[in-house]
């Protein structure tokens, strides 16, 4: 129980937590872990609402999978909900009461940090989706099975991550 | 409305509990964790994935050989994964968590985690409507779904036993070199 209440782990255990949790999940639901397709499959259910008829028919049209609500979408949840429980058991002061602006990134006001966020959020998911996975589904799940298009999406994503970061934030110091 | 069965849905997110609750106890889900990776400041997201990876391509070694799970290996949509690497990695960089650990962020209340959340949505909804579009571009010169083992026609248990001494090496001069600045 103490272990749960402490603020952090070492990153090798949690590491190997997450190698233990991924041959688990390939066991239990036949697939390894991934956060991005169930973003674009819950977007394409409700994007009746949201995108233009024509769009929508599009993509229904030329996309091979149907979208649905699956195993993945419980996980995207499961780890909002993780998270919140881990946070809640070390007692961690900060949630959700000021914006939360890193060291690195006090010269940008609290609005700027907002559209910022979004604006990044919103290319991540794009260029994950195009890639057919994230720092999950490919940088773990896929290099862990030695997948060829995982280990040139890991380079991709660090050397233009760390180009685009210096650009925004490595001018002071 | 299609669904995967309550149950399917609901072991996911019991695994999704597990993933978020060791994001958060490796500082992963800490503002700084991506972007101090990026400066090469603060390695632990490298120390994460390298030991999941590690640890996981036993596993899945296992799995795939006895039989009990197959492999998923993703398309080598090489135009595909260098224009959305790209565009990931600068996503990634200005808002400083990645998919799961911005998904953790959110859950540990970070307020500038939930503007990255609805950005996501409305990269999703781009995708969507660009992808009858682009879908040629992404896809064209299809490699199919080789692996490196298969590509270069050796043994998998190789890389397996290949990555965890490679991992335990990294770690090893990465601590030594830790200590040694403490003492310095």
């Amino acid at each position: 129980m103490e272990a749960l209440q402490k603020k952090s782990w070492s990153p090798y255990t949690v590491g190997a937590a997450i190698g233990a949790l991924e041959t688990a999940a390939m066991l239990t639901a036949k697939r390894p872990l991934g956060i991005t397709s169930a973003f674009e499959n819950a977007v394409a259910l409700a994007a009746g609402k949201i995108l233009p008829e024509k769009a929508v028919n599009e993509y229904a049209r030329t996309h091979e999978e149907t979208p649905k609500i699956d195993w993945e979408t419980g996980l995207v949840a499961g780890v909002v909900f993780g998270s919140m429980l881990s946070a809640r058991l070390s007692a961690e002061k900060n949630s959700s009461r000021m914006p939360e602006i890193s060291a690195q990134k006090e010269e940008h006001s609290g609005a700027l940090r907002y559209a910022t966020a979004f604006g990044g959020g919103a290319l991540m998911m794009l260029g994950a989706r195009m890639a057919n996975g994230c720092t999950s589904g490919h940088g773990i799940s896929g290099t862990m099975q030695f997948a060829a298009s995982s280990w040139l999406f890991v380079p991709v994503i660090f050397a233009s991550g760390a180009i685009v970061s210096k650009a925004f934030f490595g001018r002071k110091k | 409305m299609k669904r995967d069965t309550i149950g399917k849905i609901l072991l996911g997110a019991g695994t999704g509990m597990i993933f978020g609750f060791l994001l958060h106890k490796g500082r992963a889900a800490d503002p700084g964790a991506i972007s101090g990776q990026l400066h090469a400041s603060d390695s632990s997201v490298f120390k994460i994935m390298a030991t999941a990876s590690a640890v996981g391509a036993a596993g899945a070694h296992i799995l795939n050989r006895s039989g009990l799970a197959p492999s998923t290996i993703k398309p080598l949509n090489t135009r595909g994964i260098l224009l959305g690497g790209t565009a990931f990695g600068a996503g990634m960089a200005m808002l400083g968590y990645c998919p799961g650990t911005g998904m953790a962020a959110l859950g540990a209340g970070h307020k500038d985690a939930a503007t990255g959340a609805l950005g996501m949505v409305a990269g999703a909804a781009a995708y969507i409507t660009l992808y009858p579009k682009i879908k040629t571009l992404l896809e064209k010169g299809d490699a199919g779904a080789p692996t490196l083992p298969e590509l270069t026609g050796t043994n998998p248990l190789l890389w397996v036993a290949g990555m965890a001494a490679a991992t335990a090496a990294v770690a090893v001069i990465l601590e030594r070199d830790s200590t040694r600045e403490i003492k310095t």
